[in-house]
């Protein structure tokens, strides 16, 4: 005789939770899950980026009803691909809202995710014992932007065939492998038909699935660790007679509810961009991308769409100049101070052949692959940032006042390398972008020794906060 | 009464006590060994499965075959004329180049990468690993595809300053890309991101005025 399962419910909910951990689950993560009662208005960009993946997702459902991956020209002249999406915005009924609710989404998902990131950085959510978090939030970062390199393929426009022609050859760039690489990837000898139908295939299956795989682990790994606040006070350490942490509230129905508004809010700003300003004055749709792909001629001024032009200017930076006046100095100084400063042997020795074999790489292998190196690691640092935090509190608020000009100094560099990436190729500009793209890289580089620097705060037992 | 789902499953049956059982059954050193065994090839298998779909990515029989040679006729050509023309899906330039634009290559000489054409990443024929980088000078046929990133620049034969631009611009090729630019002969210009000079893909003269991309007599 088997034993019977424990449960509070009865009734059809009982006969569930026999057999499913549904009350279990629906208290672990909702009704019980004790979340710091002092978020703020930070808090609100996690739940609203589930809410636009559910937009891309539904929208998405819709639009492939559609839309035909195809590269060849009908009896107009005109590739299939491309008509599709003008079927879709003139004849099919509402196709005009469904495709802009799509293209606006993934602007939107940007918007909300880089202020999502944000929040992390300033109050130190990545820090013990939340890395695996963090690791999964980057996972998911790298996979929306693959979601939408692959997506902004599909319209098959100019921007569309250009942007993809670019990205793909930045992977020739890899010494001996990669023109045979570049054509794997693209499966023909230049962007074409083959290339649209495997995007098409990556866009709409193979990444949504990684990206649902990891949000399910981002939110699991939050919810084992619990959830950091603008304080980085731990509120597990203060506990009630019942165990339940004393700055804690449920998460349902208290910030089920809050997160009403910050929906409401959103979705007032979503609706008039896609109602009143779609394009978005050519940020969230180039005009270009209004012409049918030509593979013989490149659009006089192209540039990626605003969410990847910060890591688009790190690329354009990098010259040989570049390399050998700033990049080489600036190593050679990091791992002097490493050699100074450094109290492990091996940390010693790794930083001093890894920029040995940078710098020699720099003679050797052409300015071209050190672009795509110094875009990708432009995006790969921040798995880092947990172990180079070496700050004795998390939050900003009870960090040196200095450090929030520093803060305040990396969003203006990363603003301005955005802007630049979306202008035309110019000296001075691009001057401007080497400069960003070193204080970029000194910033995170240089915060192992910048983040214990200058006195601390006290930090309090329990969470700043006053009842409304 | 109980009738939990688990109550017809094995591990429930008569003996309820795996751990007294596991302790009680000594461990069979040769089984473990075979079961390691089976592992083992089974992820050889495995990874044996992943090499199709790998192999698939690879340009198909198909996209193998096209790339016909393609034929142009540049005797209506004007000097100081571009032409476009598609071949293996890139788009190859004929230039008629004009006196003036054959004496800018002179002064562009020393500001260019590779003068010479002797970089390999894009083989030049010798037939035009010359100044002019063509058969005959007057002619260019190159690649219009920059070797930075792919993009096809855009010709500004205007001399002079101008946007983006030199101010001592003696006409040539622009990627709007990037920034690279290009002299009248294809040749990159030192210290842009484009490494390589512009391609020049195998041609030959059928007749005077009638060029054949895509072979060559080597």
């Amino acid at each position: 005789m088997a034993q019977q399962k424990e449960i509070e419910t009865s009734g059809l909910l009982g006969w569930i939770d026999q057999r499913f951990p549904l009350t279990s689950t629906w208290k672990a993560h909702l009704s019980e899950y004790y979340a710091p009662k002092n978020f703020n208005f930070w808090y609100f960009f996690g739940s609203l980026a589930m809410l636009v993946l559910v937009i891309q997702i539904v929208t998405g459902i819709f639009l492939v009803m559609h839309y035909k991956p195809d590269a060849s020209l009908n009896d107009a002249g005109i590739p299939v691909a491309f008509a599709s999406i003008e079927y879709i915005m003139r004849d099919v009924p509402w196709g005009w809202l469904v495709r802009y609710l799509h293209s606006t989404g993934a602007s939107a998902f940007f918007v909300v995710v880089y202020l999502h990131m944000f929040r992390g950085l300033i109050y130190g959510s990545y820090r013990k014992p939340r890395e695996l978090v963090w690791i999964f939030g980057c996972l998911i970062f790298l996979c929306l932007m693959a979601e939408a390199f692959f997506g902004y393929l599909l319209p098959w426009g100019q921007m569309s065939f250009w942007g993809a022609q670019v990205i793909v050859n930045l992977f020739a760039a890899i010494p001996f492998i990669g023109p045979e690489l570049s054509v794997w990837i693209r499966g023909d000898y230049v962007v074409g038909d083959a290339t649209l139908n495997r995007f098409f295939a990556f866009h709409v299956i193979a990444i949504p699935l990684v990206l649902l795989g990891l949000v399910a682990a981002h939110i699991v790994a939050l919810h084992e660790v619990g959830s950091n606040n603008p304080d980085g006070v731990d509120i597990k350490a203060q506990k009630d007679a019942t165990g339940k942490p004393v700055d804690g509230i449920p998460f349902h129905p208290y910030y089920t509810v809050h997160d009403i508004l910050g929906v409401s809010v959103f979705l007032i700003a979503f609706s008039a961009i896609v109602f009143f300003a779609p394009e978005f004055g050519g940020y969230f749709l180039e005009y270009n991308n209004f012409i049918p792909a030509d593979p013989l001629k490149t659009p006089p001024h192209i540039a990626p769409v605003w969410y990847f032009t910060p890591y688009y200017s790190v690329l354009r930076a990098v010259t040989d100049d570049f390399l050998l006046y700033w990049m080489t100095p600036f190593l050679i100084a990091f791992a002097l101070l490493v050699l100074v400063t450094g109290r492990s042997g091996l940390i010693k020795l790794i930083t001093v052949l890894a920029v040995g074999a940078l710098v020699i790489g720099f003679l050797l292998i052409e300015a071209k692959f050190w672009g795509v190196v110094g875009m990708g690691a432009a995006v790969m640092i921040l798995f880092a940032l947990p172990w180079i935090d070496n700050s004795p509190v998390r939050s900003i608020r009870y960090r040196p006042g200095w450090h929030k000009w520093v803060y305040g100094a990396f969003v203006v560099v990363f603003v301005v390398l955005g802007y630049l990436g979306v202008k035309p190729p110019e000296p001075m500009l691009n001057l401007m972008a080497q400069i960003g793209t070193l204080l970029y890289f000194a910033f995170f580089m240089l915060m192992p020794w910048w983040s214990a620097m200058g006195s601390f705060k006290p930090v309090p037992h329990r969470v700043t906060f006053a009842a409304h | 009464m109980s009738d939990s789902p688990r109550s017809n499953s094995p591990r429930s049956a008569p003996r309820s006590d795996p751990a007294g059982r596991a302790a009680a059954t000594p461990l069979d050193p040769s089984r473990r060994t075979a079961i390691g065994l089976t592992a083992a090839v089974g992820a050889v298998g495995g990874a044996a499965a992943v090499v199709p779909f790998v192999a698939s990515f690879a340009p198909s029989e198909r996209a193998k075959a096209a790339g016909a040679p393609v034929e142009i006729d540049v005797s209506a050509m004007q000097p100081g004329e571009l032409k476009r023309v598609e071949w293996r899906g890139k788009p190859v330039w004929v230039l008629r180049r004009t006196p003036d634009m054959l004496e800018s290559l002179k002064s562009t000489e020393p500001q260019v990468a590779d003068p010479g054409s002797l970089r390999t990443a894009y083989p030049t024929p010798d037939y035009a690993k010359n100044p002019h980088r063509s058969i005959k000078p007057e002619y260019l046929v190159v690649v219009g595809i920059c070797s930075h990133l792919g993009c096809s620049p855009t010709d500004k034969f205007q001399t002079g300053p101008q946007a983006s631009l030199p101010d001592d611009w003696g006409g040539g090729f622009l990627c709007p890309c990037h920034g690279s630019t290009f002299d009248l002969a294809g040749r990159v210009f030192k210290n842009k991101p484009a490494p390589d000079n512009l391609e020049v893909p195998p041609y030959m003269y059928l007749s005077e005025t009638r060029i054949l991309i895509g072979e060559d007599r080597a």
